[in-house]
């Protein structure tokens, strides 16, 4: 213990500061659970707390991509659009006919919307970065453009898969399980386990951090600034195909008015899970305890009896205001 | 306890403040050690050590920025304990930071008068701020738009600025921590008086810096720290720049500068011409040769950084480059480094380093793809490289798990430098090397420079501290009002020729 003092010692202050922030949104994650289980027994049922997750999925997925747009400084609104604007698109392909064999056909419309999803992104990239517009005004603009184009191709209405047979064959992605995991849930955990990689282990997940903390260093450190923030756009769009993906199943149809705040939410999810807004910091498995937390907030509200299921959006909105409270607590010292 | 009753030699002043025993503890990191200190009116109080020494962390204990971990602080004899910065200064104590510490995208006298608007009526009174924030300025020796944008400003014009501001609180003691590290001689003269101004006052100021001439020549007592321990408190009077220097790094500073062969003629590795930063630099032409230090002289303004800034991409500009005897033209700082040309920013904090990152990850942003192993980046390399980094640049922390922007000043500077030659350029620019560095790291920072020309790389030293620019360099260039007025080499490299040469004064005579 001689050189207790050198290398090996750890800076406790400033770990363990970083580490509750990390930890707080799983503490409340339990919390809630516990508390679940006092308003109704039957919240921690494996079928509820299944049922709750899988329904969380499309915000979870979404918010995994907005935590990279925040954590590189950015901001992107046009979500929620995106999703409606990418699956009217999606199942209009698949509605043309165009690949008689379904199982192809599906494979190639969900590359479609992969491929619309990243298209999506790349533009709110392009516009902010090379545009040198707000992210803030820009993705706004991108959203009314999104959802114009959907209330456009809809007619206001709704598009619905026709083929009885492709439906049939598209269904198990959402409703469909494997060994009693539903997939849903697969894809979200493996998403994340895919961006938290990126984020925390390669080149790019670290210029993303630099550029997202201080801009002008990573400009004097040789990073193109540009790049690296458009192609946090364009893993947000590609985040937004993935939810698509799985959400066209569910209904098999989609409308003018689907998706909408989602975008709020995803951001809810991300700033409870402890990535800060102003960038600089990702938390990848905290944005999806924060997915988590904002539907399993509802389910409780819903199960109990205390509270009017009419509050949800009240209590939401408390959320993350409370979110933002203990953050601040926990960076000072 | 109102009377002072102890009149020990000269120092019949009154004490204002007593520290006593005073302990700071990061952590499990003791970063002072039972500190004792006495302020007088009417005294300037210089507190000198090297880079990490603490004299940062007791300034900000007596500011009220931090509290200290054991100890007591006493202003006239009686016990305080402050609850934050505007606690202390109500009881009068203000503090000039090291950092720079102003809204970026707010106008200087809106920096300046900020949380202390002057009002007409409802409405704040912008026309005396203005006036009020263009006279602070000028008592120091400037001369700033208030209106101007504070991000728009050079680090000396910002330094200023928050000197400015710190003095329009109502003061008895005041704090300076390394107020003079990016001003000009002019603008350091012009502080000096102010400094004599408010003693006259009885104010009681504690003064840090690691330029030793200028201690001698403000201070009346001298404490020097080391290690965290108080080394000992003098009549400044008794104490030569000499004695400081020895004081402070426990051992005979002899010779800062290296000895440096007279380098024979070898062949050009950076030849500039007609090279043009629209704004900042004009038609300038120069020729930077194989293990060469050549250094930039000038004002504050002339120009120097946004050339170097220019040249490798971080700035439009236009012009004829040949590197090696290929032309080259760098749009962004990737291609600079690509062809083995680095640029270390003069703001370390602002454009060198994540202040909020490790030391890791800020010693490999700049060369990640050297640590990429698959894809993923090898984080056991990185450690190593960070071990072989501090051993290296003798870069002095506690613990190296810790965030870059709480090492100290100087420390700081020597993980740049580290950060930037991971690359293994042949050409570096350096912009203000050793500026906050104390006497001892300087001495190390200036071997390693030569030693840097010894291997063959090429070297661009911009400075601002003549004396630095003399002592390590072949040959110098001067510029003025973004161009390039002059060359000085061998024993024409005298402060007298470059000051004539930058302001222009005397301009005939010289040649
Ligand atoms: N918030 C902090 N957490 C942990 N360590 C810290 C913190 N702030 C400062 N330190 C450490 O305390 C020591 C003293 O730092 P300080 O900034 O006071 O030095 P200094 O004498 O002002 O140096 P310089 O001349 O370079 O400005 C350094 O080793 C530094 O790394
Ligand atoms: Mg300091």
């Amino acid at each position: 213990m001689s050189a207790a003092t050198t290398d090996t010692a750890k800076a406790p202050k400033t770990s363990r500061d970083w580490d509750m922030a990390a930890i707080a949104p799983f503490v409340a994650l339990a919390l809630l659970l516990v508390l679940g289980y006092f308003a109704n027994p039957n919240f921690v049922s494996v079928a509820n707390l299944t049922n709750v997750i899988t329904r969380s999925a499309f915000i979870a997925i979404i918010a995994l991509g907005a935590t990279y747009v925040i954590s590189s400084g950015g901001l992107d609104l046009s979500v929620g659009a995106m999703v409606a604007f990418v699956a009217s698109l999606m199942i209009l392909f698949m509605n043309t006919g165009a690949i008689g064999d379904p199982t192809l056909m599906l494979v190639a419309a969900m590359l479609v919307a992969l491929g619309l999803g990243a298209a999506c992104g790349l533009a709110n990239g392009l516009i902010t970065t090379v545009g040198k517009i707000e992210p803030f005004i820009a993705t706004l603009g991108t959203m009314g453009i999104y959802r114009g184009l959907t209330t456009w191709l809809s007619q206001g209405g709704s598009i619905t898969v026709r083929d009885r047979e492709l439906q049939q064959l598209y269904r198990p992605v959402y409703f469909g399980d494997v060994f009693g995991v539903p997939i849903p849930i697969i894809v979200i955990f493996a998403t994340a386990a895919l961006a938290a990689f990126v984020l925390y282990r390669t080149r790019y997940g670290r210029h993303l951090i630099a550029v997202g903390s201080n801009e002008e260093v990573a400009r004097y450190s040789g990073i193109s600034v540009q790049k690296v923030r458009t192609i946090a756009y364009i893993v947000q769009g590609l985040c937004v195909a993935v939810a698509v993906i799985i959400y066209v199943p569910r209904l098999g149809s989609t409308s003018a008015t689907t998706g909408i705040l989602w975008e709020l939410q995803a951001i809810t999810a991300v700033v409870v899970g402890g990535t800060a807004l102003r960038g600089g910091v990702g938390r990848i498995w905290g944005t999806v305890c924060g997915a988590f937390i904002l539907e399993i907030v509802g389910n409780i509200m819903l199960l109990s009896n205390f509270v009017s299921e009419y509050l949800i959006g009240a209590i939401q909105g408390a959320i993350i205001i409370i979110a933002m409270l203990v953050q601040r607590s926990l960076m000072r010292k | 306890m109102t009377v002072s009753p102890a009149p020990v030699h000269s120092s019949i002043n009154p004490r204002l403040l007593d520290a006593s025993g005073l302990s700071k503890t990061f952590g499990i990191i003791e970063v002072l050690k039972d500190i004792s200190l006495t302020v007088r009116a009417g005294e300037v109080h210089a507190i000198i050590g090297e880079n990490g020494a603490g004299k940062s962390t007791l300034m900000k204990i007596l500011a009220g920025n931090h509290q200290p971990t054991r100890g007591e602080i006493r202003i006239d004899g009686a016990p305080v304990s402050f609850s934050g910065p505007v606690d202390a200064e109500n009881h009068g104590i203000v503090l000039v930071h090291q950092e720079i510490l102003l809204a970026p995208d707010l106008t200087v006298a809106q920096n300046i008068y900020l949380g202390r608007e002057l009002r007409k009526g409802l409405t704040v009174d912008d026309q005396a701020m203005r006036s009020g924030a263009r006279q602070a300025i000028v008592d120091l020796g400037g001369y700033i738009d208030p209106d101007t944008i504070v991000s728009r400003l050079s680090i000396a014009q910002r330094q200023l600025v928050q000197i400015a501001r710190v003095l329009l609180v109502p003061h008895r003691i005041v704090i300076f921590d390394e107020p003079t590290a990016s001003l000009t001689p002019h603008e350091t003269e012009a502080l000096l008086k102010v400094i004599r101004d408010i003693r006259a006052k009885g104010v009681g100021v504690l003064y840090i810096s690691h330029r030793l001439p200028e201690v001698k020549e403000i201070a009346d007592r001298v404490t020097v720290l080391r290690d965290g321990r108080l080394v000992g408190s003098h009549d400044a009077a008794e104490l030569q720049p000499a004695d400081m220097a020895r004081l402070m790094v426990g051992r005979d500073v002899a010779k800062l500068y290296p000895d440096r062969h007279a380098a024979e003629v070898r062949q050009a590795v950076l030849e500039v011409e007609r090279f043009e930063v629209p704004g900042f630099a004009l038609d300038a032409a120069f020729t930077l040769r194989k293990g060469e230090i050549l250094g930039f002289a000038g004002l504050i303004g002339a120009g120097r950084t946004e050339l170097m800034e220019g040249l490798v991409g971080l700035r439009p500009a236009k012009g004829k480059v040949v590197l090696n005897g290929h032309p080259v033209s760098f749009t962004d700082v990737h291609s600079s480094l690509k062809a083995g040309v680095a640029y270390l920013s003069e703001d370390r904090k602002g454009k060198g380093l994540l202040l909020t990152k490790d030391l890791r990850v800020n010693l490999t942003l700049a060369s990640l793809g050297k640590f990429i192993r698959g894809l993923q980046i090898d984080r056991k390399r990185e450690g190593d490289a960070l071990d072989k980094a501090i051993k290296d640049f003798d870069i002095r922390t506690g613990t190296k798990n810790i965030l870059a922007g709480q090492l100290s000043g100087g420390n700081q500077q020597k993980l740049l430098l580290a950060k930037m030659m991971m690359l293994d350029p042949q050409v570096v620019i350096i912009d203000e090397p050793t500026r906050g560095i104390d006497i001892g790291n300087k001495e190390q920072i200036y071997k390693f420079i030569a030693a840097l020309a010894e291997e063959g790389r090429s070297i661009i030293v911009v400075s601002s501290e003549m004396p630095e620019l003399i002592g390590i360099c072949d040959r110098i260039l001067v510029m003025r009002t973004g161009r390039i007025v002059g060359e000085v080499q061998g024993e024409h490299m005298t402060e007298n020729e470059i000051v004539q040469l930058a302001t222009g004064v005397n301009a005939g005579a010289a040649a």
